[in-house]
């Protein structure tokens, strides 16, 4: 017997998109496969490397830990909708200066945990910089970079807003 | 790597949950964060017929004071009791807990009942639970039973919620006058599963001498151990009470396993260190309260 399809509708970087996907579908592979945002990377897919990590009504999520189905209806920002048109978002903007990725592979899970972490505490210490970064796995950098980033990000923002 | 197939419901209303879940009965699971059934699905490790999605359900996501306690709702997230002033101050162990449950991130989706019905030995929250004497409330359809904490966890990764149950909330009592509340734990990485865990409960008497002592440990059983260390500790004022011999009852209590994170031995000499740095910062806090 075929599997049943639901149909859902979900913003994403804020496009409003119409897809048929079944119930199991988690929502990293509905992004990647049925909607072409390959930004979002997959990595353990139980939750453990945060690469997957989007951002649910402006809230950090695992993508591989969240159905689609349960998203229906709900907005999802992606590392494809942090830019505003060319410009990179200054959390993108402190990643690049601060040599704050090497394969980039974690990258874009990075970029939606900081930016929330940022929008809700613009200004961290660094042990709520680590706090905030726990839950993001990289295998490169050894993270001095990446928590060098989130404090530059934090005065790119700052100087900006 | 992907979930197995299941037939997908989304109810709108409790009601329709509980007929759903009347008519699957022990082919239902619910789905509420996730964070924990998800990474078992898509290790193939369970494979329900059918997945009732409570998301909807928003009425469920309530935090709100009860006499005598904290209610929270089945779709109350971590982050939001964790975040909640008034959960703070009604009982100060479940933000002491909560900030030790996996990462941030996680915690924006998982749910507090979620983590008891999932009854995780390694898990914060039942020991919370355990350790307050708690409850949880399951409905069905055409009735409701509140479950005592001492008989909800029933084994690993067991609770007493039946087929056709949904776990609508759970009861914490509030934190007494002159009482003091801790909860340490060692892991490999941060946000892992402790490799042991000991959440306290100390209170004191008008004369401030120590009349309530008891931990709930974590990790070293098939359900958290709850031990009532009063007698070890003895009716002393916090200074001078035995929180060294009260940490060795707790060792003799338990009964840990060997496996590839940590030896018995160690999961026990842990036990006990960790056991009389939260009893000791629990009697610090009584004397605060």
């Amino acid at each position: 017997m075929p599997e049943r399809v639901h149909e859902i509708t979900l913003t994403v970087n804020g496009t409003v998109r119409r897809v048929a996907v079944p119930g199991r579908r988690l929502l990293s592979d509905c992004l990647r496969h049925d909607l072409g945002l390959t930004g979002t990377h997959v990595g353990c897919e139980h939750g453990v490397c945060g690469c997957c990590t989007v951002l649910l009504d402006g809230e950090p999520v695992r993508s591989c830990l969240t159905f689609a189905v349960t998203a229906d209806g709900h907005e999802i920002t992606t590392v494809e909708g942090l830019a505003d048109g060319e410009r990179m978002s200054p959390v993108q903007r402190a990643f690049a200066e601060c040599h704050g990725l090497q394969c980039g592979f974690c990258t874009p899970g990075f970029l939606c945990t900081v930016t929330a972490l940022l929008r809700e505490n613009p200004a961290p210490t660094d042990e709520e910089v680590l706090e905030g970064i726990s839950g993001n796995l990289c295998r490169c950098t050894g993270y001095q970079n990446i928590i060098k980033a989130v404090h530059r990000a934090a005065e790119l923002t700052a100087e900006e807003s | 790597m992907k979930p197995p197939p299941f037939d997908y419901h989304r109810p709108s209303s409790l009601g329709e949950a509980l007929d759903v879940l009347a008519g699957t009965g022990e082919d239902g699971k619910v789905l509420a964060g996730g964070q924990s059934l998800i990474p078992l699905l898509n290790m193939r490790l369970a494979a329900p017929a059918h997945l009732v999605d409570i998301n909807r359900l928003t009425d469920l996501a309530a935090v709100e004071e009860e006499p005598g306690g904290l209610r929270v709702g089945a779709l109350a997230r971590h982050s939001r009791v964790e975040r909640s002033a008034r959960a703070a101050e009604v009982q100060p162990l479940l933000g002491q807990a909560l900030r030790l449950v996996a990462h941030p991130v996680i915690r924006n989706r998982g749910t507090v009942v979620g983590s008891l019905v999932h009854a995780d030995p390694a898990a914060e929250l039942p020991a919370v639970l355990a350790l307050l004497g708690g409850s949880v409330r399951l409905a069905r359809r055409g009735g409701t039973r509140d479950v005592p904490a001492a008989g909800f966890f029933t084994g690993p990764l067991e609770s007493a919620a039946g087929p056709g149950e949904l776990a609508v909330s759970a009861f914490f009592p509030a934190l007494a006058p002159r009482s003091g509340t801790a909860f340490h734990e060692v892991a490999r990485r941060h946000g892992d599963y402790a490799l042991a865990g000991v959440a306290a409960l100390v209170g004191l008497d008008d004369d401030l001498r120590v009349s309530v002592a008891r931990v709930a440990c974590v990790s070293v059983g098939p359900v958290p151990l709850v031990a009532d260390v009063v007698g070890a500790c003895g009716h002393r004022p916090p200074a001078s009470a035995d929180w060294a011999g009260a940490a060795r009852a707790v060792q003799d209590r338990i009964e840990p396993e060997t496996d590839i994170h940590a030896t018995a031995d160690y999961r026990r000499h842990l036990t006990g260190v960790l056991a009389e740095r939260a009893l000791r910062d629990a009697a610090r806090e009584a004397l605060h309260a």
